[in-house]
């Protein structure tokens, strides 16, 4: 990111952080409903010297790790399968268009009834939420495999095995990537709306969840989602850093560098 | 044993139920011998070539290399496609695109680098290995594809209009290039191009190929010096007598719409 951009975004939250600060403080909004922006900011931070709140951050993330881990392991090599035999992405296709469109969210009563309401529920769930991106972004990387780069490999002797190795995965890599950041948000989406459904354990959002059962939770529930928030910032930041550090070669990163 | 490197014998070829776009080539090409392939577009070079290379099985006749039928792509086979950006890989590194061939034939690491650098070397690259495509310009890169083009020693050197996307001055030093990698190594080559004037430059024989479907149009020894100059050999009167030849062949007298 650019400096000016840096700025401005800084610009923006601190705006955003003003607006709430004013309506809570003036009393259009009542501070039950809507506590002080700084109150909720010292809330959270706060909660990041209470080892039971870590531990609990902890749990989540081992969640969302486990399920996207997961993800990957299952959609990188189905979307291979797929994307380089056409015979086997008909056959698929129904029953993924079937799927897909199922809210994941929507999934949660039915799986919490057969698996409980542990991790193994949440893990569940997240990796559902997360296999679609990183599934569908294969495939769509497979197709956009330069058919040059495919002769070449072929007019070197190359097999067909080979070429989807050397050629169609490494040219693929960018958009798995991409799904891989898609779904990362979506998991973390997953792993805390599933922990506040359960509603007990560990984790961020049985801490928002028992906030919102307490008087005057308000505060604590928001210091829960700033938290949220930037757990989401982090991991997009970093998998935004990754991708340009592995992918330089990329249009968008080449303009970038130029 | 046969001292003729490739034969095309009555070859024909239509892609799905749609017109011919080969029909009856008849070829030969002794060992060591420089071919250009010339041809308005649409006559079906292109296709030639893939046919040469394996990549496309013709719907009829045959193409033999070194006495052994064209069933698959040959061993021992070079192809430089025009688009360089495409044909060579951007995640690898230049030393690693070039050697890339060599792993077919099994060569350890070590002996794959050494063999890189030294080609690399004979395309005026040296010290670039360790670059990537995408930080050279087009004609350095189009010296990678052809280093790695001759990096497994080919028996013959498929090109598909090599020099068509780089500016004049880049051009004309590439050309010299392979004259001389032609001239020192006796490589046999088989030069697609739609340029009338580096047809006749570069090649020891020029094969006019017209379209409708493709057939071979005129075979014209090239009688200039093996040794040749951008200046000097192009103000040749046996030069601009061919040129003129060559050029009819490809827009016969009344075909030229104004």
């Amino acid at each position: 990111m650019k400096r000016g951009e840096a700025l401005l975004g800084c610009a923006g939250a601190a705006g955003a952080f003003a607006v709430c600060e004013t309506l809570s403080r003036t009393g259009l909004v009542p501070s039950a409903d809507l506590p002080p922006a700084s109150e909720v900011l010292a809330r959270a931070v706060e909660l990041g010297g209470q080892a039971a709140f870590l531990d609990g951050v902890a749990a989540t993330l081992q969640a969302w790790a486990g399920g996207l881990g997961l993800a990957c392991a299952l959609a990188v090599p189905l979307g291979l399968l797929l994307g380089s035999v056409p015979a086997a992405n008909t056959a698929a296709r129904v029953l993924i268009e079937f799927l897909r469109p199922v809210p994941s969210v929507a999934l949660i009563p039915l799986v919490s009834l057969l698996l409980g309401s542990g991790t193994a529920t949440t893990v569940t769930l997240v990796t559902y939420a997360a296999v679609w991106p990183i599934l569908f972004n294969t495939v769509y990387g497979m197709g956009e495999t330069d058919p040059v780069a495919k002769d070449t490999l072929r007019a070197f002797g190359f097999g067909r095995f080979a070429v989807v190795l050397r050629v169609a995965l490494p040219s693929a890599a960018p958009f798995i990537a991409a799904g891989i950041r898609i779904s990362a948000a979506t998991a973390l989406i997953l792993a805390v709306a599933t922990e506040i459904l359960a509603g007990f354990g560990e984790g961020l959002g049985i801490f928002v969840a028992q906030a919102g059962t307490a008087t005057d939770g308000t505060r604590d529930v928001l210091a829960g989602v700033v938290w949220a928030g930037l757990l989401g910032l982090v991991i997009n930041s970093l998998l935004v850093g990754a991708e340009r550090r592995l992918f330089p070669w990329t249009p968008d990163h080449r303009a970038r560098r130029a | 044993m046969t001292a003729h490197m490739l034969h095309i014998d009555h070859l024909g070829h239509r892609y799905g139920v749609g017109p011919p776009v080969l029909a009856d080539i008849q070829l030969t090409v002794p060992d060591g011998q420089l071919v250009t392939l010339v041809g308005p577009s649409g006559c079906g070079k292109s296709t030639l070539l893939r046919c040469v290379a394996g990549l496309t099985r013709p719907a009829e006749g045959r193409v033999t290399l070194d006495g052994e039928p064209v069933d698959r792509v040959p061993d021992r086979l070079g192809v430089v496609f025009q688009d360089y950006s495409r044909s060579l890989f951007p995640w690898l590194t230049v030393r690693d695109n070039v050697s890339l061939p060599l792993r077919r034939q099994g060569l350890g690491r070590a002996r794959r680098h050494e063999e890189a650098a030294l080609m690399l070397e004979q395309v005026g690259l040296a010290g670039t290995g360790k670059q990537h495509p995408w930080q050279l310009s087009g004609g350095m890169q189009q010296r990678v594809a052809l280093a790695r083009a001759l990096a497994a020693r080919p028996a013959l050197l498929l090109m598909d209009e090599p020099f068509g996307a780089l500016d004049a001055q880049t051009r004309e030093d590439l050309e010299d290039l392979l004259l001389r990698l032609h001239r020192e190594g006796g490589l046999t080559v088989l030069f697609v191009t739609h340029d009338i004037d580096e047809s006749v430059y570069v090649g020891d024989r020029v094969v006019v190929l017209a379209p409708g479907p493709g057939h071979v149009r005129a075979d014209l020894p090239v009688e200039l010096p093996p040794v040749r100059d951008q200046i000097a050999t192009r103000a040749l009167p046996e030069f601009t007598e061919l040129r003129a030849e060559v050029g009819r062949a490809v827009r016969p007298a009344g075909t030229a719409t104004p």
